[in-house]
């Protein structure tokens, strides 16, 4: 079998591509309606690159909630990077500098895609999977944020409901023994309990805690 | 400087550094037998609580609304091994479809 390449990556990942825009066009109209300019929303989906965080970010701003704690809400969700970008790190080769810049085409989607099963990564896959959902993310963002008003509501299109789709389907072939699928349990156990009693995104970062039952041999 | 760029700044830097602490201090050394072994569970671990705070929260409360839904004919797809783009669009279309019948 020949080595993945970039292109592959593209198309692993395309289907998402199409969510990603149309929740990039959710994401500029929902920062224009909370105050933001047309090019806050832009920049922000080209430096952060991590939908969850920017709503987060946006939505705390809405509510009137204090740059710290819009902040604080973002970091808090894209604090997961950190293992993630860990568990890519050995599959990364190259300057230092070219590692950073392909390091922030990390996003969930882009890894889960890279995901061998076996907890090895394929950089090729990543970066190509990266490149083409920061493309769609951009995009849409830039749509939504300078004609999002033209648009139906994201809701009513029932896109809110494609992510946890996405990240189900994602996780399913993921489940191929016991340890992943107690690891899923366990995740989704956790996150669930702490949803009403943690600020966005802690439930997600305290989930991916389950991953500690790889200790027990 | 406004407050919404401020935001924009400190959240770009910040997640600049989280996605590339790995990468740039680990970058081609293997990471130690045991550590790799926790670290294969995490990707079941994350997309499985990723799905759930997606699926019924809305910020911090828990709310079961028609994605829940369209989340569940979804997993009905994905058991019945649909390709992904008809997955999102039967999750995306059994929701749409509630709601505008509810």
């Amino acid at each position: 079998m020949s080595e993945p390449t970039y292109r592959d990556g593209v198309r692993a990942v395309a289907p998402l591509t199409i969510a990603a825009f149309g929740f990039g066009v959710s994401f500029g109209v929902l920062a224009r309606a909370a105050g933001m300019g047309w090019l806050e929303p832009i920049v922000m989906s080209a430096t952060t690159f991590g939908g969850s965080a920017q709503f987060a970010a946006v939505s705390v701003l809405e509510e009137g909630g204090s740059v710290v704690a819009a902040t604080v809400a973002a970091v808090l969700l894209n604090a997961r990077y950190a293992p993630i970008g860990i568990t890519v790190a050995p599959y990364l080769h190259g300057s230092r500098r070219s590692r950073f810049v392909r390091a922030q085409l990390i996003v969930d989607e882009s890894w889960a895609v890279a995901s061998r099963g076996d907890g090895r990564f394929d950089p090729r896959i990543l970066i190509g999977a990266g490149l083409a959902f920061y493309a769609a993310w951009v995009g849409g963002t830039s749509v939504g944020a300078l004609g999002g008003r033209l648009l139906g509501d994201p809701a009513t299109l029932g896109l809110d409901a494609a992510f946890p789709a996405l990240f189900l389907a994602l996780l399913a072939p993921q489940l191929t023994s016991r340890q992943p699928r107690l690891a899923a349990v366990l995740g989704a156990v956790i996150a669930a309990a702490l949803i009403p009693v943690a600020p966005p995104g802690v439930p997600i970062i305290a989930g991916a805690m389950a991953c500690l039952l790889g200790l027990r041999r | 400087m406004t407050a919404a760029w401020i935001v924009v700044v400190a959240v770009g830097f910040s997640t600049f550094a989280l996605k590339a602490a790995g990468p740039v201090l680990l970058g081609g050394r293997p990471l130690p037998s045991r550590l790799s072994s926790v670290v294969s569970l995490l990707a079941p671990a994350v997309l499985a609580a990723l799905v759930v705070t997606q699926a019924i929260s809305d910020g911090r409360e828990i709310v079961i609304d028609e994605r829940l839904l369209g989340v569940a004919a979804a997993g009905i797809a994905v058991w019945l091994r649909a390709p992904l783009l008809l997955v999102l669009v039967i999750a995306a279309g059994t929701t749409a479809l509630v709601r505008a019948i509810a």
